[in-house]
């Protein structure tokens, strides 16, 4: 069934709102022809903009408190007496300190409750590493039943939310802070969930990544094909579960080489799950994951910790061109660099 | 309307019937919690024998009164009134704990029937209930949710979070009831960790509490109607007359709530004896969890009817 989206011109403009507000404004628009929706939030209906919902229908969003364990216990029984909640909250919160309700009362019991999980990642870098989440999709991952969606932007996030009231079950959709760059310039390419969106044709290369990552790998795939004459292909693997195992084993019979990046620690995310599908499939490629080393993140802005962890632009191309044997600077002739 | 005398002897029949099946089930399945269903025996056998509007064969009727036992372990007992109640064969019973049987200890609400919410692990089961009695309210519907929690849960932070939120948003179609039967696993509940003063801590939540004999079907059922007027939902008319010289039971049960309690939902802190009604088990920490082989299977349940052995 295609994702229709429609009216998407007049609920936001991308170029003005962060993700988190085009979040606030698609839900509010959903919430407008189906009554069955709710909300819930811990103290945090202005940072994850689940407020702009409660603005157009008070009496339907639920402001439990800086209490996570009954947002979620809530969301449940709400969502078995009929509702589908959606559940705002930073994603440190809502994939470790209710993670037990998210697994036992959402999960195990299979209801339509959806996670908009907020400040994912390094996303809010400069609060201190207790407010960041690197840990989260590996988490998720590992509850059966559970749909997880990173998506890459503002657009990317209406496409996912208005997705994953259509596909019953639990889901957990993972934003940013909000301030990230658009990658998407209308909701309108084709998105699915559980199927991977080549964003970039290539066939030397293949990058696989998710969220903030898919920006910076496509200006990375644009740099590689014009300076290095090396034809990536990026996917943005928007769905960490179900996974696209077709469009990773494609990738590994057509290219040969994988790259995984991603705002994650590597263990457990992104990279784990491609590596997975590979391990199992005897296609052979070389492949390496960029994302956190297993540490406890720095603090800073997140545009310097995504240089720091190489998940920025520069650190792509670097990375690839260490796996492909490129040597940019063998000339040493600086005139061409200028 | 207090309980006919006819009501309150064959509520107590009910529930000494009830008792043996626990003990039936706990005897098939290798070992179960034993303890605390017995405990709670009373409240289950007034719920589903008097108040609960539901329909055993139509499980998920949509209009159906909500239970949920937060205290999951006590499944031995919820699964036995269950059975009883016709929401399936008592047969399947035999199977408890077994490989692949529909029932575990801890009961899966998407495998057995009548079982609203799936729990065991403790401090869920209020959250689920007040976001059932939200939906309710939030959809103009008129049924109720009950919540079982045990007095050990109440060591949990989450039943507070959750108690905080429900007196926050006046559920009043929601009602609570606490098996205080003073022991947990590892011994009474003053010495593992104090509750108590329990009923004040509810208090100062916001509830309305009401402090009964949880093994009185008197009242047991004063607490509840009391409960249901708070809630706006009184017990239907009922035919026959009331019961003549029976004490209204505690006070704040009777009738509809004062102005200055109005809004806050109904916690019945119920007293209640671990293994109540077989004489070896009750008070008896060591039966929270435990097996019988068929002799002592016998003497229990000698001891719940008072037959000689």
């Amino acid at each position: 069934m295609p994702e229709v989206t429609g009216t998407t011109w007049n609920v936001y403009d991308a170029n003005t709102l962060t993700q988190a507000e085009i979040y606030g404004r698609v839900l509010t628009e959903l919430g407008e022809k189906d009554a069955r929706i709710v909300a819930l939030t811990a103290d945090l209906a202005r940072s994850t903009k689940i407020g702009v919902f409660g603005e157009r229908f008070p009496e339907r969003l639920v402001n439990v408190g800086i209490a996570e364990q009954n947002l979620f216990g809530m969301a449940a029984g709400m969502a078995k007496a009929g509702l589908v909640p959606f559940v705002s909250t930073m994603s440190v919160f809502a994939s470790m300190r209710a993670l037990e309700q998210v697994r036992t009362d959402i999960c195990y019991q299979g209801l339509d409750v959806k996670i908009i999980a907020t400040h994912g990642g390094i996303s809010f870098g400069q609060a201190g590493t207790t407010h960041h989440c690197t840990e989260d999709i590996a988490i998720m991952r590992a509850l059966a039943g559970m749909t997880v969606i990173v998506p890459a932007d503002g657009f990317e996030t209406a496409n996912a939310v208005r997705a994953c009231v259509e596909r019953p079950g639990p889901a957990y959709i993972r934003l940013g802070r909000g301030f990230e760059p658009l990658h998407y310039d209308s909701e309108d390419y084709g998105f699915r969930i559980g199927q991977a969106v080549e964003i970039a044709p290539g066939g030397d290369f293949t990058i696989v990544c998710c969220g903030v990552a898919v920006y910076h790998a496509a200006q990375a795939a644009t740099i590689l094909a014009e300076t290095d004459g090396v034809s990536v292909r990026v996917l943005n693997m928007h769905t960490l579960k179900p996974l696209d195992d077709a469009a990773v084993l494609s990738a590994a019979r057509e290219t040969g080489h994988i790259l995984t990046v991603e705002e994650h620690t590597v263990i457990g995310g992104l990279g784990s799950a491609v590596a997975d599908v590979l391990a199992q499939s005897g296609v052979a490629c070389t492949f390496a994951k960029v994302g956190l080393p297993d540490c406890y993140s720095e603090v800073g802005y997140p545009e310097d910790l995504y240089c720091h962890y190489g998940i920025d632009i520069d650190g792509i191309v670097d990375r690839i061109r260490v796996m492909l044997g490129i040597v940019a600077e063998l000339d040493e002739d600086w005139e061409d660099e200028v | 309307m207090p309980l006919t005398d006819d009501e309150v002897r064959d509520l107590q029949a009910k529930a000494r019937e009830l008792r043996c099946l626990m003990i039936d089930v706990t005897t098939w399945a290798g070992g179960a919690h034993i303890g605390g269903a017995l405990s709670s025996a009373d409240l289950l056998t007034a719920l589903y024998y008097k108040y609960l509007n539901v329909r055993p064969d139509e499980p998920d009727w949509a209009q159906r009164d909500r239970f949920v036992l937060s205290k999951g372990h006590a499944g031995v007992g919820l699964a036995s009134v269950l059975a009883d109640r016709g929401y399936f064969p008592g047969g399947l019973l035999h199977e408890f704990n077994h490989f692949k049987s529909p029932f575990g200890m801890h009961l899966d609400g998407g495998k057995v029937p009548g079982v609203d919410a799936s729990t065991g692990s403790l401090g869920h089961g209020l959250s689920q209930a007040l976001g059932m009695a939200w939906g309710a309210r939030y959809q103009k519907e008129s049924w109720l949710t009950y919540c079982l929690l045990g007095d050990g849960e109440c060591n949990e932070g989450s039943v507070w979070e959750a108690a905080m939120a429900a007196s926050h948003h006046g559920a009043t179609n929601l009602i609570t009831l606490v098996d205080r039967n003073g022991l947990m696993i590892d011994g009474p509940t003053e010495e593992v960790m104090s509750l108590e003063p329990l009923a004040d801590k509810w208090r100062a939540f916001g509830f309305q509490v009401v402090e009964i004999d949880g093994h009185d079907f008197v009242q047991i059922a004063a607490a509840i109607e009391g409960a249901r007027a708070r809630a706006g939902r009184p017990l239907a008319g009922r035919s026959g007359a009331g019961r003549p010289g029976a004490a209204a039971g505690p006070s704040a049960a009777s009738g509809a709530a004062s102005a200055d309690t109005a809004g806050r939902p109904t916690v019945i802190i119920a007293n209640t004896v671990k293994g109540k009604g077989v004489d070896f088990m009750e008070g008896n920490v060591k039966w929270h969890y435990g097996s019988l082989d068929s002799e002592l299977a016998e003497k229990a349940k000698a001891s719940i009817t008072g037959r000689r052995t």
